[in-house]
């Protein structure tokens, strides 16, 4: 699914403009940035969390030429699926697998 | 920043829409994003990032509190990719 696929989805279900529902969607994932660059949490009940992680300078090595490089510590966002999102993942595999001996 | 905060910004920031409407289109993008994974696609957001589903090997670990070992059994679970100009935002 991609970005034009979930607003084309948004507008056929609320009615709005296609137009609209671009706005809509764009100003919910750039408020989640924003959000974050402010040092904000976002917790999306059902959905899941977003955060900052600190991530520790590290050696690497330069996979061209082998050479060793200081990799230096940064933040990158995080996200952390939350339970219902967590279920509805898994539901097929459970669905899918075959029944206990209990069961049967 | 919960749901209800970033339905005020969509709110505040379109005229037309009341912000009861705000919180439903904000909890439809998130159900739509839900349902793409839940059937295994993968959520490509442009600007933002892309979420996927990624399948977890089973694995030995151990119950924290009793220290007992047990076996996590396989699963699934979402990973986030930021897109290039979220992640750098933060350097």
């Amino acid at each position: 699914m991609t970005k034009a696929e979930l607003i084309e989805e948004v507008s056929r279900v609320s009615d709005l403009t296609k137009k609209h529902s671009e706005i809509i969607v764009d100003t919910v994932f750039k408020s989640i940035i924003n959000a974050l660059h402010r040092g904000d949490k976002i917790e999306l009940r059902g959905f899941g969390s977003f955060r900052i992680r600190q991530r520790e300078s590290r050696k690497g090595r330069n996979p061209k030429t082998g050479e060793r490089v200081d990799v230096p510590a940064k933040k990158v966002p995080y996200f952390k699926p939350g339970k219902e999102l967590k279920e509805l993942i898994n539901q097929t595999q459970e669905e899918l697998a075959p029944p206990s001996p209990a069961e049967l | 920043m919960t749901k209800a905060d970033l339905a005020r910004v969509v709110y505040e920031r379109h005229g037309g829409i009341s912000n009861k409407e705000a919180a439903v289109l904000v909890e439809l993008i998130l159900e739509l994003i839900k349902k793409g994974l839940g059937d295994g696609e993968k959520v490509q957001i442009s600007g933002f990032g892309t979420f996927l589903v990624r399948e977890k090997k089973e694995r030995k670990g151990r119950n924290p509190q009793t220290g007992e070992e047990m076996i996590i059994r396989s699963r699934k679970s979402v990973v986030f990719r930021p897109s290039k100009n979220f992640q750098n935002g933060f350097s």
